[in-house]
């Protein structure tokens, strides 16, 4: 992984690449400029966060971009042709046979309609032409079990009747099927549960080895980028800022983005007091045309970061950066890193007074329509004391949104006790308006994603507002109210007035956070909340939640699969696996030393950029 | 999905299309009942005073004297073997003239039909394919003056053009072999298929550029498939989902609501048969035309429904993650 492979006749090359998007009268610019080459059986990572048009690059190499997105400029070499210049048919004999493109979300990527086999079937050599229907079937079952799917009757199922991970596993099989010289892999493993992820990313080393396949992987995860690939393409706004080798970017990276997200991502093995987030959004590349892209965001940013836009430059042997004062600022961006303090030990839990604030003794939960099945929650049983920050971890389908919802009181479970402040959510007793309004008055929730979390047409100042005057209708003044919620969470009052659609995730989220806030909870709980988040926001709301938690001593429910993330926020946390809560304890000893087998799994799934993760 | 399970949910359709029938049956024998007027003079089909001797004619004839219910079964018995007794107008049984009627509308129908199909899905799918192109435009446009036709306008308009001004055409008449019908009955079908076809027009677009912006196609041209292939495979069949939901609607609209185009052509069909009917307030025919059309409305949702499970494996499987 370390050494870097001589680059005489790149596979794949692209030059100068600028991508936009035709608007109204005006183009928008996606990418613009961009230059990287892959060696055969190479593998290269491009990352960036959302809006950094890594996702067109990788549409724009297998010659599919939407329709209105085109290249304005530039160039992409296969095998010492010019991609941009071949008709559909010439791109035909390209796409799946030369080139194979395997895209994010396993979900739509299958067509509904059609069976697993067909799909693989279809995507043979000359689409298995010439050959009977038996040995069409043999060959897309012998594919299956490439990549690790040795169950013959998932040829003859539909998408939708297999999990995510199987799915993505059809897909890859599909995308390979003619024999790619290079894969282009676009996030391949983001929409799936951590320990599948790591299964799916285990795969595509795997197949690459076996075949000698270069692979392009597209990912917004450092680690996963370290853990996979040779060198290393950093972009940000549609810009290229830094390019390495990819043990050498991780030591020392050489751009301050590149410094800022390496910072910014929570350690898996200590909490720490603060996590060193990067201040402000990705901007749009218009915004930041003609000067570095960075600058409105760096730390280090001089006057002349505004002059034209910084060259990419070979700042060390193979190591090109389009910062200009690196040379200057190179040693300052080591020392942050160090820096990083521990947190102070953890406060002894505080001795309930009175009881836990929540109490589940057995809960169970069946959905209805479904009572063959495996019951959502299997009878768990968990406290969550006044002012505590508990976690609840686990995989897709392991009960816990469902628990969280039943905590709130949009979902009524099947038998068991559920106490919330004294408020019994129980089976059978229907809630009256009192006890409904003293549950939101203690709990409140925080949804996973911020963009269909806040109502598109008010402003946020009036969304806010709502909330003050229902659950205080006494309040005399709810726009001060409102001014103090935002400041809370760290935004400008002046928000108020504007709609959620000028703000970023992380924003978004924070109004999230301070609507919830506006009801004085006693407990606050949170579902995902920084999985649809860029990285850099990610560390902001994180420290965010720190703070109130400190400040303010609300509790919280951390629900989530990313035990790093879960590392820094809660004291307590319990492991759920298909309903049942197999392990739980304080969140140190439970990394530490987890003694249930699944969390063990759990644990080594998480994204390490070296080390044994992906072995 | 076995063979035994899909004979099953077949089963389990054709007891509900059954029961709804049979709800369908009371209300329609009520007619008789729930009219102004004694239940013989609605029966004798005129007003006023009716003749000692003709009054116990009717009473025997249609069981009068029996109980409610009696009625009620001895009426259903005879609507089973097709027997809705005579029509007030004419005298004639109301089951000869359904079966002529039906024989024209369910042709008008038909056909109207499948140029709706036909023409509104190639339409559609060209307008998707060549998105804001002219074409495109021009065919968006032209849906606008379609929907906002109504079908006596565009019946008439048709008339003039093609039976009189140039006239290739017949104005009226509902022709007598296969042939003849299928010329007979072209303007009219086309009167009743323009608004209709606007309509699948702008609903089979909008499916076609849902499907075409989807990932699953941008993943199939990834693996080489050819775009007539993906056009076939993939888009055709996504895109039909949509479009059969709506086609019973459309038959049903077409076979049994099509008076104005009917009476514009002088076709002796369904619907014009249930306007003269009720204007007439000739009961029995009144009771044969609403049984015969929930019949067909039933029948129609029934296939369409079929028809969308075997398209679309979702619904045959229940369509849940595993």
């Amino acid at each position: 992984m370390n050494e870097v492979e001589s680059v005489d006749e790149p596979a794949l090359e692209i030059r100068r690449l600028r991508i936009e998007a035709a608007g109204r009268g005006t183009a928008t610019t996606i990418v613009s400029s961009l230059d990287l080459s892959l060696a055969a059986g190479e593998t290269v990572g491009i990352v960036g966060e959302s809006g950094s048009g890594k996702s067109m690059t990788a549409r724009a190499v297998v010659g599919l971009l939407p329709p209105s997105v085109f290249v304005s400029r530039g160039e992409i070499r296969y095998g010492g042709r010019s991609l941009l210049e071949l008709t559909e048919r010439q791109w035909r004999r390209i796409r799946g046979s030369e080139l194979g493109f395997v895209m994010q979300d396993p979900f739509t990527m299958l067509n509904p309609v059609r069976k697993c086999g067909r799909v693989i079937e279809e995507s043979l050599p000359d689409a298995g032409r010439g050959t009977s229907r038996r040995q069409r079937r043999a060959e897309s079952i012998e594919r299956l079990a490439e990549v690790g799917i040795t169950d013959e009757a998932v040829a003859d199922r539909y998408p939708f009747q297999l999990s995510g991970g199987m799915r993505q596993r059809v897909a890859i099989a599909a995308a390979i099927a003619s024999e790619p010289q290079v894969l282009i892999a676009d996030e391949p493993s983001t929409a799936l549960d951590v320990t599948t992820q790591r299964d799916i990313l285990l795969l595509l080393k795997k197949l690459q080895a076996a075949r000698g396949m270069g692979l392009v992987l597209i990912t917004h995860d450092l680690r996963v980028a370290f853990a996979m690939c040779d060198r290393v393409y950093v972009l940000y706004a549609g810009h290229l800022v830094e390019a390495a080798a990819a043990a050498e970017l991780e030591s020392t990276p050489m751009h301050p983005y590149t410094h800022g997200l390496l910072i910014s991502e929570p350690p898996v093995d200590r909490r720490v007091a603060e996590l060193t987030g990067i201040p402000g959004a990705v901007p749009v590349p218009d915004d930041v045309a003609g000067r570095c892209a960075f600058e409105p965001r760096c730390a280090w940013s001089t006057p002349t970061c505004r002059n034209g836009t910084p060259p990419l430059t070979e700042v060390a042997p193979r190591h090109l950066s389009a910062c200009t004062r690196v040379r200057e600022i190179h040693g300052e961006m080591a020392h942050p890193r160090s820096r990083m303090r521990l947190a102070e030990p953890l406060p002894p839990a505080r001795p309930p007074s009175g009881g836990p604030l929540v109490r589940g003794r057995d809960v169970r939960k069946v959905f209805d329509g479904r009572r063959d099945q495996a019951p959502a929650l299997a009878g768990v049983s968990f406290e969550i004391g006044y002012g505590e920050s508990v976690g609840l971890v686990g995989e897709s389908g392991s009960g816990k949104t469902t628990l969280a919802r039943s905590l709130v009181g949009l979902e009524r479970i099947t038998s068991g006790e559920l106490v919330v402040d004294g408020v019994a959510v129980s089976a059978g007793s229907r809630l009256d308006a009192r006890d409904r309004r003293r549950l939101s008055h203690t709990v409140q929730m925080v949804f996973q994603d911020p963009y269909s979390s806040l109502n598109p047409m008010r402003t946020i100042g009036s969304a806010l507002k709502e909330v003050v005057r229902l659950h205080d209708p006494s309040a005399t003044d709810p726009s001060a109210r409102v001014a103090e919620l935002l400041e809370s969470v760290g935004l400008p009052a002046e928000l108020a007035q504007r709609k959620p659609v000028i703000l970023s995730g992380g924003q978004r989220q924070r109004v999230a956070i301070a609507r919830a806030l506006a009801v004085r909870p006693k407990l606050l709980v949170f579902d995902e909340p920084l999985s649809a988040l860029d990285m850099s926001a990610q560390a902001q709301v994180l420290n965010l939640l720190t703070r109130l938690h400190r400040d303010r001593g609300i509790g919280y429910l951390f629900i989530t699969h990313d035990l790093a993330m879960v590392r820094q926020i809660v004291d307590r946390v319990y492991v759920l696996y298909r309903g049942d809560i197999v392990e739980s304890g304080p969140v140190d000893e439970v990394l530490a030393r987890p003694a249930d087998q699944y969390t063990k799994k759990l644990i080594e799934s998480i994204p390490r950029p070296t080390g044994t993760w992906l072995t | 999905m076995s063979v035994r399970s899909t004979a099953f949910l077949l089963f389990k359709r054709l007891v509900a299309a059954c029961l709804l029938l049979a709800v369908i049956s009371l209300a329609v024998f009520s007619l008789v009942y729930l009219s102004p007027g004694s239940a013989e003079q609605i029966l004798a089909g005129g007003k006023g005073s009716i003749p000692p001797e003709q009054l116990q004619r009717l009473r025997a004839e249609h069981h009068l004297d029996e109980p409610l219910l009696t009625q009620y079964w001895i009426w259903v018995k005879d609507a089973v073997t097709l027997d809705f007794g005579q029509s007030i107008q004419t005298a004639l049984p109301v089951t000869d003239e359904l079966g002529a009627r039906l024989r024209v509308s369910l042709f008008l129908g038909g056909y109207a039909f499948v140029l709706t199909t036909v023409a509104g899905v190639l339409l559609g799918l060209f307008a998707a394919l060549r998105r804001n192109s002219i074409l495109d435009r021009a065919i968006v446009a032209s849906t606008l003056v379609g929907l906002s036709a109504p079908a006596f306008a565009t019946a008439l308009l048709l008339l003039y053009a093609f039976a009189i001004l140039v006239p290739v055409f017949p104005a009226f008449g509902q022709g007598t072999d296969f042939l003849d019908t299928l010329w007979h009955l072209t303007l009219p079908a086309l009167a009743l298929a323009t608004s209709s076809t606007a309509f699948l027009v702008k609903h089979t677009r909008t499916a076609m550029l849902g499907v075409l912006d989807q990932d699953h196609v941008v993943f199939a041209r990834a693996r080489g498939l050819s775009i007539t292939t993906v056009l076939f495979r993939y888009v055709g069949r996504n895109a039909l989902i949509p479009i059969t939901t709506i086609s019973a609607l459309t038959f049903i609209q077409f076979v049994v609501g099509a008076v104005l185009v009917e009476v514009a052509f002088s076709l002796q069909g369904i619907g014009s048969l249930l306007v003269q009917a009720v204007a007439a307030k000739d009961v029995p025919m009144v009771q044969g035309v609403v049984m015969l059309v929930a019949v067909i409305v039933i029948a129609a949702n029934l296939v369409a429904d079929l028809f969308s499970m075997a398209v679309d494996p979702r619904v045959r499987l229940g369509g849940r993650a595993a």
